[in-house]
């Protein structure tokens, strides 16, 4: 959260650092406070870089196989096969599904609050929705292996039968607890973070555009078309980045709900897999020689370097709109 | 397309609070009305009532009527939205949208209405431009941010944002009060212009911008601090400040308002 309400929304430009910088003491210190946190900050996420890199790189050179493009997964032994074509596949498209569906409901649920519900109601109601994320993961995973399981199977099949033509729907290697499932579980645990940002910068809009929007013959909608969305877009978007990172990341419920398939790969939604963070959990008792973790670290360095990527994309949607936004 | 408004026993609230009371008033088709009166007296107020944006204000109300071409805008009936697209406003802080381009901004309104033909919207957009005598400052640069302008410039941009739409009545709130003395000139200039074709009402604190631009004056006041504003006079201009029929009225024009 720091991170992100830190981040100058549109409207406040920061001053050129030549000008913020007065030489006074106080303002020395705290310049040297901030640059020490940063150095700080930028040192850790080198060292775990470097840490999880010396660690994989062992098992990488002794890897038979091609980490990127060969889907095997056989650490027993030597030479080592594995690669990550399978765990990048699951992770990135279960997320992004969770994501998809996350987004639209959270967008709403934040303009319900901001804009339609009396107050009255909004309180409580933005409560609950924060109390969602407060429930620890492994009970949603629970609730999505035994509960939301028996829900989702009529809707598989439905869209199974409607678009099954279609690689990512099609039913063929249909197991229950599959891809979609976690994403739906995935997309409720990240609800609440998105709708949260969401909510705080929809909630920023100046009255003054609204107004402005109002006067000129807007209905509510159109008011909320014209300047809260617009106004909101980096907000919403980083908001949508960091679900996306959590769900790349989210371990247990996942590795709890999603059935593995050791056999045919597929591209639908409605088989099984394993992400690079549920292969690691589901395989942590195998950690007993170096070269063989290091396989797992490898796959933990790529999920570091998805999640790194995710976050930079962000930044650069943000600065682009920034452009435009005052 | 000027249009005259009839305002009758207009009682205005801020939930319980009674802001003004009892206002009835004629605001003349084609001509200026500035209202002048003292902080907190309701102008701003009484002006948001002549476009129901009073009620956008949560729990804010309104009793009595405003006639505009004989029909009651507070009639049940009457869509509010409708209302404000008759009765366009400029407020007191340059507003435009900070996402839209020069001429987003310019054709907001139109787009708003569903015109979505591009030829009828670039033509509207020169015509607004050029009616708030912005278009040579702006015209190469049509697709830049309007946030870009200097203030001035971004109020005379709300003000061709608000006539692209053809309103019959143009309310300003203080127009000028953001903006530097020449910037104040060119506003005021405009205003001389355009009021051929609208009724305007201005909002002023500067009594010789309401001296200078307004054909009619309309003098708020309030008793004491929390009770409510109401319309102690309205005249002519040179009237008002030259012989102004009440009391309160002349104390406050010559500065001795205690
Ligand atoms: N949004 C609001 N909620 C509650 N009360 C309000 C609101 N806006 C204005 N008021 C009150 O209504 C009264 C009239 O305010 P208004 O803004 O119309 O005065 P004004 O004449 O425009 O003053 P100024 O010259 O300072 O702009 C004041 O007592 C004010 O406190
Ligand atoms: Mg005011």
């Amino acid at each position: 959260m720091a991170i992100l309400t830190g981040r100058p929304g549109p409207g406040t430009s920061p001053p050129p650092a030549d000008l913020s910088s007065t030489g006074r003491f106080g303002d020395r210190v705290f310049h040297g406070l901030s640059t020490g946190s940063g150095i700080v900050v930028i040192g850790l996420v080198t060292a775990v870089g470097a840490f999880l890199l010396a660690q994989a790189l062992p098992a990488l050179v002794r890897n038979d196989a091609n980490f990127l493009t060969d889907r095997v997964w056989q650490v027993d032994g030597d030479p080592l096969r594995f690669g990550i074509p399978d765990l990048l596949w699951v992770t990135v498209i279960s997320s992004l599904v969770a994501m998809v569906i996350a987004l639209p409901v959270a967008i709403g649920v934040a303009l319900y609050l901001t804009e339609y519900a009396p107050p009255r109601l909004a309180r409580p109601f933005a409560y609950l929705v924060d109390l969602l994320a407060a429930v620890p993961s492994i009970v949603y995973g629970l609730w999505g292996a035994t509960i939301i399981i028996t829900y989702v199977a009529p809707v598989q099949t439905f869209l199974g039968s409607v678009l099954g033509w279609i690689p990512l729907f099609s039913t063929e290697n249909a197991i229950t607890g599959t891809i979609f499932l976690a994403s739906i579980v995935l997309a409720v645990m990240i609800l609440p973070i998105i709708t949260a940002i969401s909510r705080e910068v929809f909630a920023q809009t100046p009255l003054t555009h609204k107004e402005g929007a109002l006067a000129l013959g807007a209905t509510r909608w159109e008011m909320i078309r014209t300047t809260v969305l617009p106004f909101g877009t980096p907000g919403t978007i980083s908001a949508a980045m960091l679900g996306l990172g959590r769900a790349l990341g989210e371990t247990i419920a996942v590795s709890l709900i999603m059935g593995t398939t050791n056999g045919a790969f597929s591209w639908s939604l409605f088989s099984g897999g394993e992400t690079f963070a549920s292969r690691i959990a589901n395989n942590a008792q195998e950690f007993d020689t170096p070269t063989k973790a290091g396989a797992f670290i490898a796959a933990g360095l790529v999920l570091f370097v998805l999640t790194f990527v995710v976050n930079a994309m962000a930044r650069v949607v943000i600065e682009r709109r920034k452009a435009f936004a005052e | 397309m000027a249009q005259r408004i009839d305002v009758k026993d207009l009682n205005i609230y801020y939930d319980r609070f009674k802001a003004v009371e009892d206002v009835s008033m004629t605001i003349e088709a084609r001509s200026v009305t500035a209202f002048i009166g003292p902080s907190g007296c309701g102008k701003s107020t009484v002006l948001r009532t002549l476009n129901r944006m009073h009620e956008v204000i949560p729990k804010a109300t309104v009793t009595g009527t405003v006639d505009l071409n004989g029909r009651n805008l507070y009639d049940r009936d009457v869509d509010p939205v409708a209302v404000r697209r008759t009765v366009g406003m400029v407020f007191q802080r340059p507003n435009p949208f900070p996402t839209m381009s020069i001429s987003d901004n310019v054709a907001a309104g139109l787009k708003l209405g569903g015109e979505r033909n591009k030829a009828v919207l670039a033509e509207a957009v020169e015509r607004s431009l050029r009616g708030a005598n912005l278009w040579n400052e702006v015209k190469d640069r049509l697709d830049k941010p309007g946030a870009g302008l200097s203030g001035g410039q971004q109020q005379r941009l709300c003000i061709a944002r608000a006539i692209a739409v053809e309103p019959q009545v143009l309310l300003m709130d203080e127009p000028c009060s953001a903006l530097d003395p020449i910037s104040t000139l060119a506003i005021e200039d405009l205003i001389e212009e355009i009021k051929t074709n609208y009724t305007i009402v201005i909002v002023t604190h500067n009594m010789q911008q309401a001296a200078r631009v307004s054909d009619r004056t309309a003098f708020f006041n309030l008793a004491a601090t929390g009770k409510p504003g109401r319309l102690v006079e309205m005249d002519d201009t040179t009237k008002i400040f030259s012989n102004p029929g009440r009391k309160e009225t002349e104390d406050y024009i010559s500065g001795r308002f205690g």
